[in-house]
């Protein structure tokens, strides 16, 4: 049989938001590159919530734009309201999360991908990877037709054998009813790949004509509001905002759950996919927090030119009377006509930690993974695998070194360490306190953090870079000048900190000083320093912040210092564990199923304890000598 | 150099004879050395040339501690290829206790088990061909300290610790939900209320870190275990031993009803004594408790002192004591030998290669021979004082005091208004630092803590 066969440089598979980043990434560094997707209509598809950031997902949005990606700046050209979380704490966990129109979200990604040099979309279902000695050599399609390729990234999200349910109503399709991939498992387990199957849901959707809206607190956006990406100019994102909605369940509504718990496919044992406990349904939250008698539903629009509605916290997978008699018992919706109904999913997802950091298959070259594919749940995740795994598919591509993001430098970094270390049961999700040096990891320092490294890979560009050099040059210097500016305790001053509640001078100080205290920042004493230069935008935040975290700051970099010092011990590839005299056989045994890449990763695998640890290095140290004899 | 921070511990037994030596290597110790070094002359260490040593005293403050002499060693040129300070003092418990005490507060951190020797390796100064012998010394000690660590807790100290780190993690997660979740959870006076917490658990640090001063003396000498039957005379043979010296050093009641604890000085060397139940068959549950117990420590003593009852004859459950000690180091004590003498020297040895001595209690004879045996037991090394015990207990006193600071740190960020998230940081330390006295590390338990308490998500 004649087939089709092309040749090209990476395929990517899946056009969410992991498969876009990544496809964008190879494309830009110059790779000639294939991104398949079942439809074309839903490349960067939303099928959850009408959202983009929030609590430390913000910190990834923001992360992938510092590498030069491309979320940022689509939810910046999209959103319809925008509001900074968390405004009234640390600056290490403030978060930005945006409404997008969804359907503007999609289009404009799309047509961001067909303008994009190198970038060809496909609309077709890969169902096959072609592996020959443990090296990916192409993609075959439904139709027979062959890529051949150097390196290949699934992205394939939610839609390996998907399964739509609620009540016992269960369909074989991806999310919003789109085609199901059903045949690359099988494919990936012929090549020894473990595949886990994980759950997640979807509230129903609701017509605005149905609601009462004088039922509910209306949630506005920001007054000025903040764009996701640095290269955003801020007076281009002040527009008119749309509101979202918020209301409360009862008893009610949980009444009407519990009496129909045995017809929830949850309890009933239809679905056997692992949920998420951070994202539960409405029916596991009454289950689950029975001492609670009401929790809050959040209708958020789906775009401007849509009537649908989403109903935020009230996920499920009950029947669809059920729906109705629950959705029909919040205020505000007792006349609600649902437009799409809840339901669950289910998919195939593999077991992460067979991925190197890199996101690279340790038994596949040239086969590297992202997004939902590796067992996280979020847009905003899948993104930023999708990058990250887009990023080593290029470099090893083009024969250059692969990149580790570590722990101590990006949200991006405490992600992938998380999902190929740790032994992860449900889809993971991002959250400030996953990260261990998060008031280093600020959003707002996220330029600081991995320009460089964006510039380096190739995805930023000269000029991006170098007012970034200038932008760091005037946060030192800036930062020193206002250290050392001495302050009278005269008159002008006690005035201004009676004016601000603010004890005043006993004798002269600094302007540091006056910045540390807590009613206080750099913005506001701008009024006692009149010779405070002209800066780029950006800088003064860079000030405020170093001046008054200071202490805490240094603290975290000093642990940091500690932490790179086992990172940057790299275990070689070949190391025999079982050779290696005195380790425990229990972490012989994590050691090998896991093949850390250093002896920092080999000290977060459960069951491995520093004592381990301590007879690793003196291994590593003995063969190091013995080599260098 | 692999290392920045500096540790520090005993490097001799702990006996109260003979000399003390503290280690203290990295790149601080020079400087941490000055901090306690007085030399009345007011010379500093840091100008002294390498491998010179130095005669003065350790002062703490205006306190003076002991008469010392100070051994010098610049890197690479020391076990550890690491600026390295000994620290000669006058042997006895006390001093060297109170040396490395200061020695940590001033900045060094308590050695981990083998941790010299490892530094001493990955600093390429022991030969590569002594690699595996290096990972047996710290799987060794390691194997100990995690030993002694856990058996030297008192239940009601775990219990306690543990107690703090829930309410601890609680805390936390109540943080870190409403940061995720600000929409949902609201830290509006919260806190002033986490304040309150905050002091209680500090309280309860403080008098752990107390009552581990107190506690610590108990631990410190061989660990010597009297065994035998009910009425083989132990209790009075302990009456003699404690009435004869003159240094005991504490006197305190042992936990449980069951066990008593005492510590006494023999010819210099520091026992540590304990008096247990009878060991006998029993189906009575609260002797068996007892009698369970007194296996226990017989099993953890690195010296048995087995009495038995001369006027009565050997039974099982002298078989069973017997069987119980045949491979650890023991001396079999004949008591009552002013009475008819029932069982001899010859029956025991029937059954056990051990030293064994006729000894009256109650005439108060034979005592010096036990006394010269235990000394000769010591000084061949066939009994020696690990002091991976002590160097444990510095360790989780160190930890407590780490916890403590941090929980400090976290009042300081309430009384400042830092924000919430702040706390949670020196929280999580806290939460830690006391995990590493109970062997708990900390892996999901915050995330879990997360999802099991709060109800959050979309």
């Amino acid at each position: 049989m004649n087939h089709l066969e092309i040749t090209t440089d990476v395929v990517v598979v899946g056009a969410g938001h992991a498969g876009c980043e990544a496809a964008l990434a190879c494309a830009r560094l110059g790779l000639k590159t294939v991104i398949f997707t079942v439809s074309v209509d839903s490349i960067a598809l939303m099928p959850c919530n009408p959202n983009v950031g929030g609590s430390s997902k913000g910190h990834l949005v923001r992360e992938i734009d510092a590498l030069g990606g491309e979320m940022g700046k689509n939810i910046d050209q999209t959103f319809i309201q925008s509001k900074m979380l968390n405004g009234s704490k640390g600056p290490a966990v403030h978060s930005l999360r945006a409404q997008a129109d969804k359907k503007d979200y999609s289009s404009r990604m799309r047509k961001t991908l067909e303008n994009t040099p190198n970038l060809t979309i496909k609309q077709a279902e890969v169902t096959e990877i072609i592996v020959e000695d443990g090296v990916l050599t192409g993609v075959k399609t439904f139709s027979g037709a062959v890529y051949h390729c150097k390196a290949c990234v699934l992205c394939t999200g939610t839609y390996l054998k998907a399964r739509c349910i609620y009540g016992d109503i269960s369909n074989y399709t991806g999310p919003n009813g789109l085609q199901a991939a059903n045949h690359l498992t099988d494919s990936l387990k012929a090549n020894g790949i473990e595949m886990f199957r994980f759950k997640t849901g979807t509230p129903a959707r609701i017509d605005k004509r149905t609601i009462d809206f004088s039922k509910m607190e209306e949630q506005f956006g920001d007054k000025r509001v903040v764009p996701f990406s640095f290269s955003t100019d801020p007076d281009d994102v002040q527009i008119d905002q749309i509101s979202c909605w918020l209301t409360y369940t009862n008893e009610k509504t949980h009444e009407i759950i519990r009496a129909n718990l045995d017809r929830s496919p949850l309890y009933s044992g239809m679905i056997e996919g692992t949920g998420p406990r951070y994202c539960p349904s409405i029916e596991d939250k009454v289950v689950r927090f029975a001492d609670k008698n009401r929790h809050q539903v959040f209708i958020e629009p789906e775009g401007r030119y849509t009537n649908e509605m989403y109903v935020g916290g009230m996920s499920s997978s009950l029947p669809e009377d059920v729906q109705i008699a629950m959705y029909r018992s919040v205020p505000g919706l007792e006349h609600a006509e649902i437009v799409r109904n809840a339901y669950a999913i289910e998919y195939d997802c593999i077991n992460a930690r067979q991925l190197k950091p890199t996101l690279e298959f340790k038994k596949i070259q040239g086969l590297f993974s992202g997004g939902q594919f590796n067992g996280s749940s979020g847009y905003e995740e899948a993104a930023a695998q999708g990058l990250a795994a887009g990023i080593n598919a290029a470099m090893k591509t083009l024969g250059r070194e692969q990149v580790v993001f570590d722990r101590s430098e990006s949200y991006i970094g405490v992600l992938i360490d998380d999902l190929v270390t740790k032994d992860n049961k449900e889809p993971y999700r991002m959250m400030t306190s996953r990260s261990e040096y998060r008031l280093l990891l600020r959003q707002d320092n996220a330029d600081q953090r991995l320009t460089p490294l964006g510039h380096q890979i190739g995805l930023i560009d000269e000029e991006t870079y170098q007012n970034l050099l200038e932008k760091e040059r005037q946060i030192a210097e800036e930062t020193k000048r206002v250290e050392h500016l001495n302050i009278g305790a005269n008159p002008a001053v006690q005035a201004f900190l009676e004016a601000h509640q603010s004890t005043p001078l006993k004798t002269g100080t600094t302007l540091g000083e006056l910045i540390r205290r807590p009613e206080l920042d750099y913005e506001m004493l701008g009024e006692l320093d009149p010779q405070r230069p002209q800066l780029n935008r950006g800088v003064g935040e860079q000030v405020n912040i170093n001046i008054k975290y200071d202490g805490y700051i240094k603290r975290q970099l000093k642990q940091v210092e500690h932490f790179k010092k086992l990172e940057n011990k790299k275990i070689p590839e070949g190391i025999h564990y079982e050779e290696i005299h005195g380790l425990r056989i229990e972490a012989q045994q994590k050691l090998n199923q896991f093949r850390p890449i250093s002896v920092g990763q080999a000290s977060r695998i459960s069951g491995v304890s520093p004592a381990d640890i301590s007879v690793l290095l003196i291994y590593m140290e003995q063969m190091n000598h013995a080599s260098h004899r | 150099m692999f290392h920045t921070d500096t540790i520090a511990a005993i490097s001799t037994g702990m006996t109260s004879s003979g000399i003390g030596i503290i280690r203290i290597s990295g790149p601080d110790a020079i400087a941490i050395a000055d901090k306690v070094y007085d030399s009345r002359s007011g010379k500093k260490l840091e100008n002294m040339p390498t491998h010179t040593i130095h005669y003065g005293f350790i002062r703490d403050g205006e306190e003076f501690i002991d008469e010392v002499l100070v051994m010098l060693m610049r890197g690479p040129r020391s076990f550890t290829a690491e600026d390295t300070v000994e620290i000669n003092c006058h042997g006895g418990v006390y001093a060297m206790n109170r040396i490395l005490e200061l020695v940590i507060r001033k900045g060094a951190r308590p050695a981990q088990p083998g941790e010299f020797t490892k530094r001493a390796f990955l600093n390429g100064r022991i030969d590569l061909s002594q690699a595996e012998a290096v990972i047996d010394v710290i799987n060794a000690k390691n194997e100990y300290a995690l030993k002694s660590s856990v058996s030297q807790l008192k239940g009601s100290v775990l219990k306690v610790i543990k107690d703090i780190r829930e309410k601890i993690i609680y805390h936390i997660a109540y943080i870190e939900s409403a940061l995720d979740d600000p929409e949902h959870i609201s830290l509006d006076g919260y806190p002033k209320q986490l304040e309150e917490q905050v002091e209680q658990w500090k309280e309860k640090i403080r008098t752990l870190i107390a009552s581990s001063e107190n506690g610590k003396r108990m631990k410190e000498g061989i660990r010597t275990v009297i065994v035998g039957k009910p009425n083989a005379g132990k209790s009075s043979l302990l009456n003699v031993l404690l009435g004869e010296e003159r240094a005991i050093v504490t006197d305190i009641a042992g936990t449980t009803r069951d066990v008593l604890e005492e510590q006494m000085s023999l010819s210099g060397i520091s026992l540590n004594i304990i008096d247990t139940a009878g060991i006998r068959s029993t189906e009575d549950v609260v002797e068996k408790i007892g009698v369970k117990k007194a296996k226990t420590y017989a099993r953890d003593a690195d010296l048995i002192i087995y009495v038995v009852d001369s006027s009565t004859g050997l039974d099982e459950n002298d078989e069973e004591i017997m069987e119980m000690i045949r491979d650890r180091k023991a001396i079999v004590l004949l008591n009552k030998m002013d009475l008819d003498c029932i069982t001899t020297e010859e029956d025991i040895r029937k059954h056990l290669d051990k030293p064994v001595i006729p000894v009256s209690a109650k005439e108060e004879q034979g005592i010096d021979r036990l006394e010269q045996t235990v000394k000769d037991m010591f000084y061949d090394g066939s009994i020696s004082f690990n002091d991976e015990i002590y160097i444990t207990n510095m360790r989780q006193k160190a930890a407590l005091k780490e916890a403590l600071d941090s929980l400090e740190q976290v009042s300081v960020s309430i009384q400042n208004q830092m924000p919430e998230d702040f706390f949670s940081i020196d929280m999580m330390n806290a939460y830690e630092e006391l995990g590493s006295i109970t062997g708990e590390s900390v892996g999901e338990d915050l995330v879990n803590e997360i999802f099991s308490k709060f109800c959050m998500g979309k």
